[in-house]
């Protein structure tokens, strides 16, 4: 992967003024997007995975919401200091979203076609017959049979699988550059969730697009992702290409997220390891680094000082003070 | 690209029978509804009286007085009887009840697109644009709307001259009753609209337009406001019943709508030194008041029946 970079979003933050106190849902991340590339962004829930990736699109509600530092340069210009206006322009068209829940997603009382077609007309000008045309080959290919006489079918009409097929067309009408998918699995039981996969990757190869994919499923980031990205508490712990994070994991986190993982190879009578505690409360920022609490290599180092993203190989990144395969100081 | 499709399993939930839309399973459920029924059926007949009463009757002779026919009772030239001042009242409710429909279903259009402004704009945008919205609504709210029609139409009754539209001349306070009327009457339906919105706006499907570039004027427009159809349907509907009798105790206190334009309201008028001498002059225009407001109110029942989408029932 030695393409270009699509976009590169340094130093994002994220606040929400709540009527109990500033949450700090993220907190200063860095990261790169190449062209073409896939990229996983795991956690917990509640770690900020969603508000980072929709604070990119601008899409939290401000106020409460509060993006109060970072740039994120896109084909070379910062998006995160365009207007409301004229992030109209980049949603949808430039970047992308389908949201974790498809049997909301879809407004109820309009027709597939007519919502397909919005973002047609909308974006690329195309007049009503043009659009239907295009929303009829959107829908053939994300595998929706029958597709000219479903678009004049409500939501109501289509299962949860058939819906995310229906919001992936949705999101991919413009030809975006970059598809950030938000949980776009969760909400679907097993052999859905697989064929949703299958799709998107499919579509990746065929429209050359960049996809964020955020998830809580490590099992679906094998099989897709070129990199990783561990967010934990609104900050990137760790952020590696797969193979090597699989192999290699240099986060306490990364490693009991690994551990909690259902494995086939495993007994079947041993159970999940799951991880002890639960994430944070944002609202009190906490002096050392945010995992130390529920860390099994806590040292007294990490309850003083939160360590910084620090490069451990070429493109392998983590945020801890310990080495994991040691236990001691890095 | 299609070459890709072809390995993708294909999924089918097709259903042998086509799904009822809204619209259908609403008329199913609103032609249960008998009393709702019997309010569209006398609807439609009071409408045909109105407007096909125009072939027997013409204006001329329902403004035509002759003191002599004065107070006469109901019989065969006059089958509704003569007024005080000799004018047919057959004739006159004919006319006075295109005036109450007209200004019953105008000042509701005018009421429902100031509600749904108003209440659209407070409970998508919230902040500071719901708490001035909903501030200026409670503050008229307040003001009983009783005395604010009699205000309204004192001050402004007589400004608009007559108006002639296709050789008929009516007087301009119809116009100043129906827009007084629609401005009196919009703030429960902004506050139906606004909770709609507040509720709606949460929903993904408003994220999700949004994250595809949609703007906000749409996404209001296009997107939550055919999500609030229905409640807006039944309020409307009772709000011309509302209307119609607005316009009938204004006018029956001499600030509505100005003789000779007559409406079932200002025929009320004269009646009130007669009530018991010529009862016809109140019982005809009061009757045709009573169906009218009675009917819509059956249809608004229905509606709400029928439209509810927390029905299940067909």
């Amino acid at each position: 992967m030695t393409h270009q970079t699509l976009l590169e979003v340094k130093d994002l933050r994220t606040r929400f003024h709540t009527p109990e106190g500033i949450i700090h849902a993220v907190n200063g991340i860095s990261f790169q997007i190449r062209e073409g590339e896939t990229v996983a962004v795991v956690g917990e829930s509640g770690c900020g995975k969603s508000v980072s990736m929709m604070s990119l699109l601008k899409l939290i509600p401000q106020p409460p919401g509060e993006i109060y530092s970072g740039t994120a340069f896109y084909h070379g210009e910062d998006i995160l200091v365009k207007s409301e206006q004229e992030m109209e322009d980049v949603r949808g068209k430039e970047i992308a979203m389908i949201f974790q829940d498809p049997m909301t997603s879809l407004n109820p009382v309009l027709t597939i076609g007519r919502q397909l077609t919005e973002a047609l007309r909308e974006h690329l000008g195309m007049n009503q017959a043009q659009a239907e045309n295009r929303a009829v080959e959107l829908l053939d290919q994300v595998g929706i049979p029958d597709a000219a006489r479903r678009l004049h079918d409500y939501p109501h009409q289509f299962s949860g699988g058939m819906r995310q097929r229906v919001m992936i067309a949705m999101a991919l009408s413009c030809a975006p550059s970059l598809l950030i998918a938000d949980e776009p699995t969760t909400a679907l039981d097993v052999t859905i969730q697989a064929q949703i996969v299958e799709l998107v990757a499919r579509l990746r190869e065929a429209l050359h697009m960049a996809i964020i994919w955020i998830t809580h499923d490590l099992g679906v980031v094998a099989g897709m992702a070129d990199r990783v990205i561990v967010m934990y508490s609104g900050f990137i712990v760790e952020e590696a290409p797969v193979e090597e994070l699989y192999d290699s994991p240099s986060h306490p986190y990364t490693l009991a997220l690994l551990a909690a993982l259902p494995r086939v190879d495993r007994r079947r009578d041993q159970r999940l390891k799951s991880i002890p505690g639960t994430p944070p409360n944002l609202l009190l920022a906490p002096r050392g680094c945010p995992f130390a609490p529920r860390c099994e290599f806590v040292l007294d180092k990490c309850r003083q000082e939160n360590p910084a993203l620090t490069r451990i190989t070429a493109n392998h990144q983590a945020a801890c003070w310990v080495d994991v395969k040691t236990g001691a100081l890095r | 690209m299609t070459a890709h499709t072809s390995s993708i399993p294909q999924l089918t939930d097709d259903l042998s029978t086509p799904p009822l839309t809204l619209w259908q399973m609403g008329w199913l459920r609103f032609r249960r509804h008998k009393m709702a029924l019997a309010g569209v059926v006398i609807l439609i007949l009071l409408f045909v009286f109105s407007f096909g009463g125009m072939v027997f009757y013409s204006e001329q002779e329902a403004n035509f007085t002759d003191t002599s026919l004065r107070l006469l009772p109901p019989s065969v030239q006059h089958p509704f009887g003569t007024d005080t001042i000799g004018r047919d009242i057959l004739a006159r409710t004919i006319y006075g009840g295109q005036i109450s429909l007209f200004i019953g279903i105008i000042s509701v259009v005018i009421e429902t697109l100031l509600g749904i402004l108003v209440g659209a704009l407070a409970g998508y945008y919230g902040g500071w644009v719901d708490s001035l919205l909903m501030r200026i609504t409670e503050a008229l709210l307040n003001i009983p709307t009783i005395f604010l029609l009699l205000v309204m139409a004192k001050f402004f009754g007589n400004e608009i001259p007559e108006i002639e539209i296709g050789g008929r001349v009516f007087s301009g306070s119809v116009i100043v009753i129906v827009v007084i009327i629609g401005a009196t009457s919009w703030m429960y339906l902004a506050r139906i609209v606004r909770a709609e919105f507040l509720s709606l706006k949460e929903n993904e499907f408003v994220l999700a337009a949004r994250a595809t570039g949609t703007s906000n004027a749409q996404i209001i427009f296009l997107h939550i406001l055919p999500n609030t159809i229905a409640p807006i349907i039944v309020s409307s509907t009772l709000s011309v019943a509302n209307a119609i009798l607005s316009e009938a105790y204004i006018s029956f206190l001499g600030l509505g709508v100005q003789p000779p334009t007559a409406t079932w309201g200002n025929m009320l008028d004269s009646s009130a030194n007669y009530l018991d001498s010529a009862p016809w002059l109140w019982f005809f225009p009061g009757m045709l008041i009573l169906l009218t407001v009675l009917s819509i109110n059956f249809l608004g029942d229905g509606l709400r029946d029928a439209l509810d989408p927390r029905s299940r029932t067909v």
